[in-house]
């Protein structure tokens, strides 16, 4: 085994709800979508009406910025909406699937064949380039740029976070493939990180790549923490990560020549009966997977949960409706938290045992093990940045977060650079954001300087 | 309980922004939320947050707090009784009650005064009412003299207040610790009030007046060991520490305990340890600004041990920590995360320069004996400098590689 990466830094949060290791087929949700606010920067130009019969890897529409990415449909079947919101902002393409499972064709071959520019070609024609994510800023990859290298991320140490490895169990070959495939897109390498103890699963037999251990508490499983322990980003920089289930689909699709984009998720969280895994198609309509899964049954008690795709700290809240209900592209987990829309009298005095926190005035510490059942209530209100020195023990990078993040703030160009913005996106700062006292909104926040930073280097 | 909240839910509109007491929403708010923690919830990002907000942050500062200003109330009536008047027959409740009656007032007044001002400007800008001031109001007058006039503690919590924090944009945004700053405040403004070997026990001053001195204890002069020692320095004759005459015969170890006249918070070395055990255990107060403080006082005190040019800098260098306000200002004072350095580097070298400077002011300037107070809000100006530094290596460090890859 290569050096071990040890990570003292970070937090894990252990919450009630994690996923047994149970794997249930889920039937055909009864609708799937794109949501184009689930990439970043994306302005969306149709390509089909509503009434169009679409296959799997059928384009549905494409980036007003970069003309060349295309965004597919994950099922073959008819579009049925195309859901707009204010100023007719596109919300989400919505198919409805027709059962048939048929797929655009793609040409096959040996991948040792493969030429840059094939692969490229094949990934934009299939709506797979938005798997790719550039670093700096966490965008779609630029389809003229070549990384200096690709990360690709094993293990996921958010709350309740899937284990990688056994939503890849029985995907070897594709995985082999597809990083085979991705190393034709590089000059550089292709870095697997993987944990410490998956020393049994598929990810342990993985050689197509440059492959790191990591160990330590969450944000370890973090793609940009690893990039940062590996191979940090300067200016001028560019590199890609991708998601290893989207390693999964890229070795299907060119082994296969299929566009087959059914992937592994956890339901998770408090909220959920019997928390474990579902093999879905992405894109999937949330209220198939958590249907009959739920401890709220009535509308009204819905109302007092929260559904998330994604984790609790970077998830995306969505309505169980078919407008935004759609898995996350990017997510490859459910979770479903109580709301937290409730009073408590003096609570800032009182002792909280069912509350965690990583401070001592809190009682938490006492049992590290314990599994806490958060809701969503902020505990407390939006202040200026008081404390000090808390924020850098949950940040295992090279950075001050509190300067970076008051650089944002202040709109300040030259400081978000110098202090490092081009190594971080917001699941980074995640825990930042967690820990506050002062209940910022870190990740907003950051989310609007690399919005700006994006703005003037352009 | 749910009669209540089912109250403030009624009233509650009218506290809105357009209700008919819009304008008392801020007001509203801090009493709320004071009573019950609000009902917000996350809406992106971390849905789940920490249980920790500033309310709870500040309440252990008042609890780490305690302790001392308990001792400084029984140490009041301690040093009025049992000190200056000699009695020898009051109980430890008896003192402690006396000292309540004499603190008590300066605590109401400086809460009324600071949190009236918190409660206006955070109207005016449509904000929530911050909790600094909860801890800055009780900072004020455990720094404070016992009988310094009322008057004057408004007027110097007004002008921490309104120039030290409100000015600057309220909690989070000011650059000096508001609490130093009103001591500063009366110590130029209201010299008198604050210095001297009079003020520091209650009723001494105006004694002569009430008739007090007559029944004072032969030879009593109400001097604190700082101003012993700086009183030994300005006559000349004395030579080495051993030769000080320490006033009513203290020990190091009374000096430890707190029995010695002094600002009512500032006396006990051993209340505050207390105190700055709550804050580091709970994470709230920055162990290292109070390590390398108390590490800096000592080193300057070693220097000047070693050089022994007169009879100040003999002074045993451990004497300071427990003398004057030293320890108040290293745990409670050089820690408010707000004017400190805010970098883990920067409050190293913050700490230490404190520490060195209170130990430098006091041994060099004999006309000031209390060196922490200058030392600490000298070194809060000094904070966005040694922060700057300490950053720009970080800076410089990502410039370096971002050249190496080029």
């Amino acid at each position: 085994m290569s050096k071990v990466i040890k990570l003292h830094k970070g937090l894990d949060i252990h919450l009630v709800g994690a996923a047994e290791r149970v794997l249930t087929k889920c039937a055909a949700a009864s609708s799937y979508a794109v949501v184009p606010d689930h990439y970043r920067g994306v302005t969306p130009k149709m390509l089909v009406k509503v009434g169009d019969k679409v296959k799997a890897g059928s384009p549905l529409f494409f980036s007003k910025e970069h003309p060349e990415v295309l965004f597919s449909s994950p099922v073959s079947g008819e579009v049925t909406a195309v859901n707009r919101g204010e100023k007719r902002k596109i919300l989400s393409v919505v198919v409805t699937p027709d059962g048939a499972n048929e797929s655009e064709r793609f040409e096959t071959g040996p991948i040792g064949e493969l030429t840059r520019d094939g692969v490229r070609e094949t990934l934009l024609r299939a709506g797979f380039w938005p798997m790719l994510i550039q670093r700096p800023f966490g965008v779609i990859a630029d389809t003229a740029a070549t990384p200096k290298a690709i990360f690709v991320s094993g293990l996921d140490t958010a709350p309740l976070a899937p284990d990688l490895s056994f939503l890849v169990q029985d995907q070897g070959d594709y995985i082999i493939a597809g990083l085979e495939v991705l190393k034709k897109l590089t000059d550089g390498k292709v870095h697997l990180t993987v944990g410490t103890d998956t020393t049994a699963g598929v990810l342990s037999r993985i050689k197509q790549a440059e492959v790191h251990h990591i160990e330590g508490p969450h944000p370890a499983g973090n793609v940009g923490v690893q990039i940062a322990q590996i191979d940090p980003i300067g200016k001028g920089d560019v590199v890609w990560t991708v998601e290893l289930q989207h390693v999964v689909m890229i070795g299907r699709l060119f082994l296969t020549g299929a566009v087959d984009m059914s992937k592994v998720v956890a339901l998770t969280g408090s909220e959920v009966t019997k928390p474990h895994y579902f093999k879905v198609v992405s894109g999937a309509l949330i209220g198939s997977v958590t249907e009959g899964n739920l401890r709220a049954n009535t509308e009204e008690d819905l109302k007092g949960v929260r559904v998330i795709t994604g984790n609790p700290l970077t998830g995306i809240k969505v309505a169980l409706d078919e407008v935004e209900g759609y898995l996350g592209f990017y997510h490859n987990q459910i979770t479903v938290l109580p709301e937290g829309d409730k009073y408590e009298f003096l609570g800032w005095a009182m002792p909280r045992f069912k509350k965690f926190s990583v401070s001592h005035s809190y009682f938490s510490w006492l049992c590290p093990k314990k599994r806490y059942n958060l809701d969503t209530n902020m505990n407390g209100g939006r202040r200026a940045f008081v404390q000090t020195g808390i924020y850098d023990k949950v940040m295992p990078m090279n950075i001050y977060p509190l300067y970076l993040i008051k650089a944002v703030m202040a709109g300040d160009i030259d400081r978000m650079e110098n202090l490092g913005i081009y190594e971080v996106i917001e699941e980074d700062v995640a825990l930042c954001e967690f820990i506050d006292p002062s209940k910022n909104e870190w990740q907003a926040t950051l989310g609007r300087g690399i919005e700006q930073m994006i703005k003037e280097l352009n | 309980m749910k009669g209540l909240r089912n109250y403030l839910n009624k009233i509650k509109p009218k506290f809105e922004v357009g209700g008919k007491y819009g304008r008392f929403a801020s007001t509203f708010e801090a009493f709320e939320s004071f009573l019950y923690t609000p009902n917000t919830v996350t809406k992106q990002g971390a849905h789940i947050r920490d249980a920790m907000d500033l309310k709870r942050t500040m309440t252990v500062v008042i609890v780490a707090l305690l302790p001392a200003l308990l001792f400084g109330m029984f140490n009041v009536g301690y040093q009025h009784n049992n000190v200056a008047l000699g009695l020898t027959d009051t109980t430890v409740m008896q003192n402690f009650w006396f000292g309540f009656l004499k603190v008590l007032p300066i605590i109401v007044v400086a809460y009324v005064v600071g949190l009236g001002i918190e409660f206006i400007f955070a109207e005016i800008r449509h904000e929530e009412v911050n909790e600094g001031f909860l801890v800055s109001g009780l900072l004020i007058p455990m720094v404070m003299p016992v009988d310094c006039p009322l008057w004057i503690v408004a007027v110097a919590t007004a002008f921490a207040v309104i120039v030290g924090k409100e000015m600057f944009g309220g909690t989070g945004m000011n650059i000096f610790n508001p609490a130093l700053l009103a001591r500063a405040f009366i110590f130029f403004a209201y010299p008198t009030a604050i210095s001297g070997n009079e003020v520091w026990v209650a009723g001494l001053k105006g004694a002569a007046n009430s008739g007090m001195h007559t029944h004072l204890v032969d030879g009593y002069s109400g001097a604190t060991p700082l101003g012993d020692a700086a009183a030994a320095l300005s006559s000349g004759t004395v030579q080495s520490a051993d030769a000080i005459q320490w006033s009513m015969g203290t020990t190091p170890i009374d000096w430890f305990y707190g029995l010695i006249p002094g600002s009512i918070g500032e006396t006990s070395t051993l209340a505050i340890l207390i105190g700055a055990f709550v804050l580091i255990w709970t994470g709230v107060g920055s162990w290292r600004i109070m390590l390398s403080t108390v590490v800096g006082g000592l080193v300057m005190g070693g220097i000047f041990n070693l050089v022994g040019a007169n009879v100040m800098m003999t002074i045993p260098a451990w004497y300071h920590l427990i003398i004057g306000g030293f320890a108040f200002g290293t745990v409670f004072m050089a820690t408010d995360p707000v004017t400190a350095a805010q970098t883990n580097r920067g409050k190293w070298i913050y700490g230490f320069l404190i520490g060195v400077l209170c130990v430098l002011t006091r041994v060099l300037n004999p006309g000031y004996p209390e060196g922490m107070m200058l030392a600490i809000l000298f070194m809060n100006a000094m904070v966005p400098l040694i922060d700057y530094y300490v950053v720009q290596g970080n800076v410089k460090r990502r410039l370096k590689r971002a050249k190496a890859n080029a």
